[in-house]
């Protein structure tokens, strides 16, 4: 347990939070509390934010890709294993720090971590 | 639904709390927006518009009775997970804001003038109802198919249902190197023990289970560093289980110094080939096999002395730069031939105009447009008219891809709707007072049954078994 998380970082049912913010298509900004063990799709689900998700989570469309600062991308315990990244290249608006967030638990480490819904239309594979 | 007529707002005028939820559902003024198609394009651009704008309320407008375009009718039965798309679509299609007005072919029941007459705006998302073709002799031969009515015979799309698919050859030849020829090559490779837990047709698993193909053969006419298919698919096929993938070593042998100067959307599927060129194989297995092929160019379909195919003649081509992606493939004057009962071009969807008033690029195919706003062939936009998906950008791209170009058309009717430049309107109506009496349209109720009918049919190992006669479609809505 991180022992600088307070109380605050218990939600109501006492499962433990982080705090991770969402900044949607439209530049708007949202901060949310984010419980650990959770995927972050989930998380953005929970929080009506617009994150298709089309097929449930099962790696089979890649509408859950969003972007990672740099220091929040190097922070994700797991790197995206080879289904990920086959899936991740058919993703709009690819980055060097994308991922697929149906694939990611939220961890301890993730406090204040920042998520970017990509914008961009290029299609990655007309490269 | 708004089904409540409009006159109850001035009748529950008592009630405070009532006064403002009718008032958001049937605000005085209010925009209606028809979409035209109910595939991915159609419900992303809805789904979006009810995001951006409260004032906005969406009829999607369908040629068959069932939604979800090609989700229902593309995607292979044995990709199950990209179909849960149709838990969101389904989402929405319960919202109040939104109806789904089904066996309604737009240009043929009803026309462009009758629908501006009563919508803000209307989006054509109406996808590529055909296909490209070779333009070369015999492609009329029998036994020779479109890889998307193919798609469409499995998938049980009506008008697909009754083509003539013989399997009773060895040899089966798919023209095209995309994401459907893998499909195809896919379906027909596929142990049939593995497609009967799949929502594929009856009919189609009858005939792969009788079928003799033992090995197919994908022919590109450039080479492999310009496939079109993805990582995904290729990685699926090679772990397809009894079938052998036969790659020859020397068309791959230069890729090796060039795989890291790549950028990264091809690095690793072009890495997977030429790995995979470098395995030895198993020939003494009674395997089934996939082969794949390069520089090829078909020139004519062979047949028999009964017009059925029975080998296909290839110009061998080089590549103007071999090591570009970018890159033409230029004829040699070398030919051969390959033998088959059957063959497949899968070269690409394409989509027809289908209202004469609506400009149509013929060279690419598409609708012209401006960020999703049609514009006229000299360029000025046309007013109230957007398009979306397929029909927009032309038939490339996953759901994932149309998904972000609706998005971008959604955003072209709300900054218009939000410029005020768009008719709105204060009174309620149905799409079926502009529709000739007896026409059988279908709402969302009525695909319900038809869908939980389905379900039903699919009984225990199957997730549904689909009704392929419209007719059927419609006697079960009815009964219910
Ligand atoms: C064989 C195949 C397999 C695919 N598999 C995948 C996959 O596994 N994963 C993935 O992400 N993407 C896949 N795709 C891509 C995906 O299907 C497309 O990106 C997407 O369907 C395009 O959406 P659309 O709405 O533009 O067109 P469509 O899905 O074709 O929808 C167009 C709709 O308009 C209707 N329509 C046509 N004419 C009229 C008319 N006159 N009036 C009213 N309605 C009309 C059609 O009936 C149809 O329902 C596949 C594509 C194909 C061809
Ligand atoms: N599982 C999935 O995610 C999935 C499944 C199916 C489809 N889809 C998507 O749906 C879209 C359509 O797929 P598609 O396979 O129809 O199209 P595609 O990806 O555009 O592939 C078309 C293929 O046909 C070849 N071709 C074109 N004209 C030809 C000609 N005259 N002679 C010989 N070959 C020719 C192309 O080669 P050149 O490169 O030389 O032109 C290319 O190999 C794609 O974006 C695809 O990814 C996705
Ligand atoms: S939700 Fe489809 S890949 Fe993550």
């Amino acid at each position: 347990m991180n022992p600088e998380l307070g109380l605050d970082n218990y939600s109501q049912k006492g499962a433990k939070t982080v705090n991770i913010t969402f900044i949607d298509r439209d530049g708007d900004t949202f901060k949310v509390a984010a419980k650990v063990g959770d995927t972050l799709l989930d998380v953005a689900k929970e929080n009506d934010i617009d994150v298709e998700g089309a097929c449930g989570g099962t790696l089979a469309c890649s509408t859950c890709h969003l972007i990672f600062e740099k220091v929040d991308f190097d922070k994700i315990p797991e790197t995206a294993t080879d289904e990920e990244l086959d899936l991740l290249e058919m993703a709009y608006g690819l980055t060097d720090t994308s991922r697929l967030v149906c694939q990611i638990d939220v961890t301890d480490e993730m406090e204040g971590i920042v998520l970017k819904i990509p914008t961009e239309t290029r299609d990655a594979r007309n490269l | 639904m708004f089904s409540i007529p409009i006159f109850q707002n001035v009748y529950i005028t008592s009630s405070r709390f009532l006064v403002r939820y009718t008032r958001s559902l049937f605000s005085d003024n209010h925009y209606r927006v028809g979409i035209v198609g109910s595939g991915p394009a159609g419900f992303y651009t809805a789904q979006r518009l009810l995001k951006l704008n409260s004032n906005v309320r969406v009829d999607i407008i369908e040629r068959l009775p069932t939604p979800f375009g090609l989700v229902r009718y593309g995607v292979a039965p044995d990709h199950p997970e990209v179909k849960n798309v149709i838990t969101n679509f389904t989402n929405l299609l319960k919202d109040t804001r939104c109806r789904f007005y089904g066996n309604i072919s737009v240009g043929t029941d009803i026309s462009l003038s009758q629908l501006f007459t009563y919508y803000s705006a209307i989006v054509l998302a109406y996808g590529a109802d055909s296909d490209r073709k070779l333009e070369i002799p015999g492609e009329n031969a029998k036994g020779f198919l479109s890889a998307r009515r193919f798609v469409g015979w499995y998938n049980g799309l009506p008008e697909d249902v009754s083509l003539d698919v013989d399997l009773s050859s060895q040899t089966a030849v798919i023209i095209g190197q995309g994401n459907v020829a893998i499909d195809v090559a896919r379906i027909l490779l596929t142990p049939t023990e593995q497609l009967e837990k799949t929502d594929i047709c009856n009919h189609a698993l009858l005939a792969l289970r009788e079928s003799k193909i033992q090995r197919v053969v994908l022919v590109g006419r450039r080479g492999p560093l310009q496939v079109a298919f993805t990582i995904k698919e290729l990685r699926e096929l090679l772990k397809l289980k009894q079938i052998t993938t036969l790659l020859t070593k020397e068309d791959h042998d230069f890729l090796e110094p060039i795989i890291s100067t790549l950028p990264r959307g091809r690095k690793r599927l072009i890495e997977l080939l030429y790995k995979t060129s470098r395995q030895s194989l198993h020939t003494e297995t009674s395997n089934k096999c996939l082969e794949i092929s390069y520089l090829r160019s078909p020139t004519i379909i062979n047949t028999n002395t009964e017009g059925k195919i029975n080998s296909i003649t290839f110009e061998v081509n080089k590549l103007q730069d071999h090591n570009s992606i970018n890159t033409k493939a230029i004829g040699t004057g070398v030919y051969e031939t390959i033998e088959c009962g059957i063959a497949f071009r899968s070269i690409g969807y394409k989509s027809i105009p289908i209202l004469e008033s609506v400009p149509f690029d013929n060279i690419k195919h598409v609708i012209p447009n401006e960020r999703g706003k049609v514009t006229h062939l000299d360029g000025t936009l046309y007013k109230g008219l957007y398009c979306s998906g397929w029909i927009k950008r032309g038939p490339v791209g996953v759901i994932a891809s149309t998904m972000n170009d609706a998005y971008e058309t959604a955003e072209r009717v709300h900054e218009d709707l939000t410029a005020d430049t768009l008719q709105s309107f204060n009174t309620d109506f149905k799409l079926s007072d502009l529709i000739p009496e007896g026409h059988r349209m279908v709402n969302y109720t009525d695909w319900s049954s038809l869908d939980t009918e389905e379900v039903s049919r699919g009984g225990e190992s199957k997730p549904r078994e689909k009704i392929t006669s419209i007719q059927e479609m419609i006697r079960i809505m009815n009964n219910k």
